[in-house]
């Protein structure tokens, strides 16, 4: 397994996409919501970053605003930066922004049925790229329709091509989203919750295609996921978010033998394993904090088990361990030093 | 790959063909592809429903078209020795309280009726649904002025607010302001009176439509506002303001008569159903027939239209098909 994240491999010019200290309130006539404090996280190229949290921990957040789709209002951006290439997203016009997004930066969705448009065929919808971007005709659009779903291993794309969506099945349907969003050859990909709605069976698939795609195209993958089971074999690094922040920050391997943070930890334990049958399964109790409620602190010590009274005062900041290691845990060295 | 993988390891076995394999086994139409309006007519020309109203439209645009060629009787030559004859044999639909041929009137009607149904109801829904997937689509601020523009229009009582209008046109005319412009501010005032009623319906449609993950998704390819609105929300708004559209045509055709009744819309020697049916109403028990012929006329015309609707909605929803 690789490991890119040396602090000092590649100056942060060359980065695919680096979002640093992202802040994004939800505000509504009553009160304001802080769902992103702060989210600093990059992607290279070719690499795989998966960002791992509970759902309302700000993962699809951070995302929507990385590809400009958050829905302004009730989301604001009241801080931060977003870099693709070194260009500054944030501040770029709207024109700019969309010219980006399908050419350069795509996504793909959780739930592949609503987000694809129920009233025309799926070749219809890979074909518009070909031709409202590329202005090419009907036909070769139709073609190239074709071979992206050959590309995402549909077979018999020839006739699937003139089907619609909800004459699909669920992988199908997710492989063509696949297919819709790479049309343009974007070289970042943000998948949110690719895998969510699927079958086991088929979310191995469609992990196994996701990350053959993104070696073939050398593209920077952005995965969202709650479930830890879905990075473990394709995740270069992997980002901890909760309430809004990022926990803990490491390649696959060191998060998954010494999580760095009593969140991972926790998420870690509630995997239902073979070898603890009998067991009962260890849960994390408590729920998130409410994003216009933080407690003071470290946001995760109400439900910490090893919470002290620092905890409930200072908030840990996000601290280097070494080897591309981050944490955001007041006790983050103790936790990778244990045997 | 490491041993962290543990818990999902059975699971990444390259178990490669669960799901291909029930591809390619069902047999597949060759079809050309066609895109959502050429998909819809395909589907169209084998509805029994699509296939009779149009046949009932078409008989109704030729006679509106050509009315001479149905009836040789004059709709306008009285014979009051006949006023409120029944039907017979000479004139099928009997006379009317002026003696005059009701078939021949019906005939000759067919044309206000119908300009007056299908334009005022293509203008009211047109604005609407325009003003209604902008307000709709844009929200916030833009929505909110659409919003209490349109409810302007909506509070003013229809026959109030169409008196207005037409008196304030005509108020230096004497006589007979001529057909045409007649006819042209029936239209136009039916539109302006009823169009924040589609606005209101596509306005919600368009909002729920607008919340839909591919709408999200056309955003993240890069699609404009313009190509989101009509290539996304358009279609998947557009089945319940053409059930209002089939439905609002009766009701124009309608309003059209109680504009008529009032002294305000068409008048004679213009001959539509709605003058008919208005000058019907002293005779209801005397002279049925009266009422009778151009209502009958009114509801299969409307009825027609309702079906046409009603496939046309079939016929653009993909999962019916």
């Amino acid at each position: 397994m690789s490991t890119k994240d040396e602090k000092a491999g590649g100056s942060p010019e060359s980065r695919l996409l680096e979002v640093d200290d992202l802040h994004v309130e939800f505000r509504s006539r009553e009160e304001t919501a802080h769902v992103l404090n702060g989210v600093s996280y990059h992607v290279d190229a070719g690499e795989t970053l998966a960002v791992l949290g509970e759902s309302g921990s700000g993962k699809s957040v951070t995302a929507q605003t990385v590809m400009g789709i958050l829905d302004t209002p009730p989301g604001h951006v009241t801080g931060g930066s977003i870099r693709y290439r070194g260009e500054e997203m944030l501040s770029a016009t709207e024109q700019r922004r969309r010219e980006l997004r399908g050419e350069n930066t795509a996504m793909i969705f959780q739930d592949a049925l609503s987000a694809l448009n129920p009233v025309f065929t799926v070749g219809f919808q890979i074909a518009e790229q070909f031709r409202f971007r590329r202005g090419m005709s009907r036909k070769d659009a139709m073609a190239k329709a074709v071979e992206m779903l050959d590309m995402v291993q549909i077979p018999n794309a020839g006739q699937r091509v003139k089907e619609f969506p909800h004459q699909f099945s669920g992988g199908m349907r997710q492989r063509a989203m696949i297919a819709m969003s790479l049309a343009l050859d974007p070289d970042l990909l943000i998948a949110d919750e690719p895998t969510t709605a699927l079958d086991v069976t088929v979310q191995a698939q469609i992990m196994d295609l996701l990350d053959e795609l993104r070696r073939e195209r050398d593209m920077g993958l952005v995965l969202i996921t709650h479930d830890l089971g879905v990075v473990a074999e394709v995740a270069d690094r992997i980002v901890v978010m909760y309430a809004g922040r990022i926990m803990e920050q490491a390649d696959a391997h060191s998060l998954y033998s010494q999580p760095g943070h009593p969140y991972t930890e926790g998420l870690m334990e509630s995997i239902p394993r073979l070898d603890m049958k009998g067991h009962e399964l260890a849960s994390i109790k408590g729920l998130p904090p409410n994003p216009s409620d933080t407690p003071p602190g470290c946001p995760f010590h109400p439900r910490c088990h090893r919470a002290e009274d620092e905890c409930r005062e200072k908030r840990p900041e996000l601290h280097d361990l070494g080897a591309g290691r981050l944490s955001a845990c007041h006790f983050a060295e103790e936790l990778i030093s244990r045997d | 790959m490491t041993d962290s993988g543990e818990a999902r390891q059975s699971v990444l076995e390259p178990s490669a063909t669960t799901e291909e394999s029930e591809a390619g086994t069902a047999p597949r139409k060759t079809e050309k592809q066609r895109g959502l309006w050429g998909e819809a007519w395909r589907d169209l020309r084998r509805r029994p429903l699509f296939i009779a109203s149009a046949i009932l439209i078409a008989i109704l645009l030729v006679i509106a078209a050509f009315p001479g060629l149905f009836a040789s009787a004059d709709p306008n030559t009285q014979l009051l020795s006949k006023a409120r004859q029944d039907p017979s044999g000479e004139a099928w639909f009997g006379y009317d309280h002026l003696g005059r041929d009701i078939y021949a009137r019906v005939i000759h009607g067919a044309r206000a009726s119908i300009i007056v149904g299908v334009f005022s109801t293509l203008l009211a829904v047109l604005l609407g649904s325009l003003i209604g997937l902008v307000g709709g689509y844009f929200g916030g601020k833009t929505d909110s002025s659409l919003s209490r523009f349109a409810e302007i229009f909506l509070g003013l009582p229809f026959v109030l607010g169409a008196i207005v209008i037409l008196s304030t046109f005509n108020a230096g005319i004497e006589g007979n302001p001529g057909t045409v412009r007649v006819m042209t501010q029936v239209v136009v005032t039916i539109g302006i009176l009823a169009w924040p009623i589609s606005m209101r319906i596509m306005r919600s449609a368009a909002i729920t439509s607008k919340q839909q993950d591919y709408v999200k998704a056309a955003k993240a390819l890069g699609a404009s506002h313009g190509r989101i609105i009509f290539r996304h929300i358009l279609p998947n708004s557009v089945a319940p303001v053409m059930v209002y559209a089939t439905i609002a045509l009766g009701q124009f055709i309608g309003l059209e008569a109680t504009l008529s009744y009032l002294g305000l819309g068409l008048r004679a020697p213009v001959v539509s159903w709605g003058i008919m049916i208005s000058d019907s109403q002293n005779y209801l028990f005397s002279a049925p027939h009266m009422l009778l012929f151009p209502a009958m006329f009114l509801v299969i015309t409307v009825l027609a239209f309702v079906m046409l609707g009603d496939a046309v909605r079939d016929a653009l929803d993909p999962k019916q098909s």
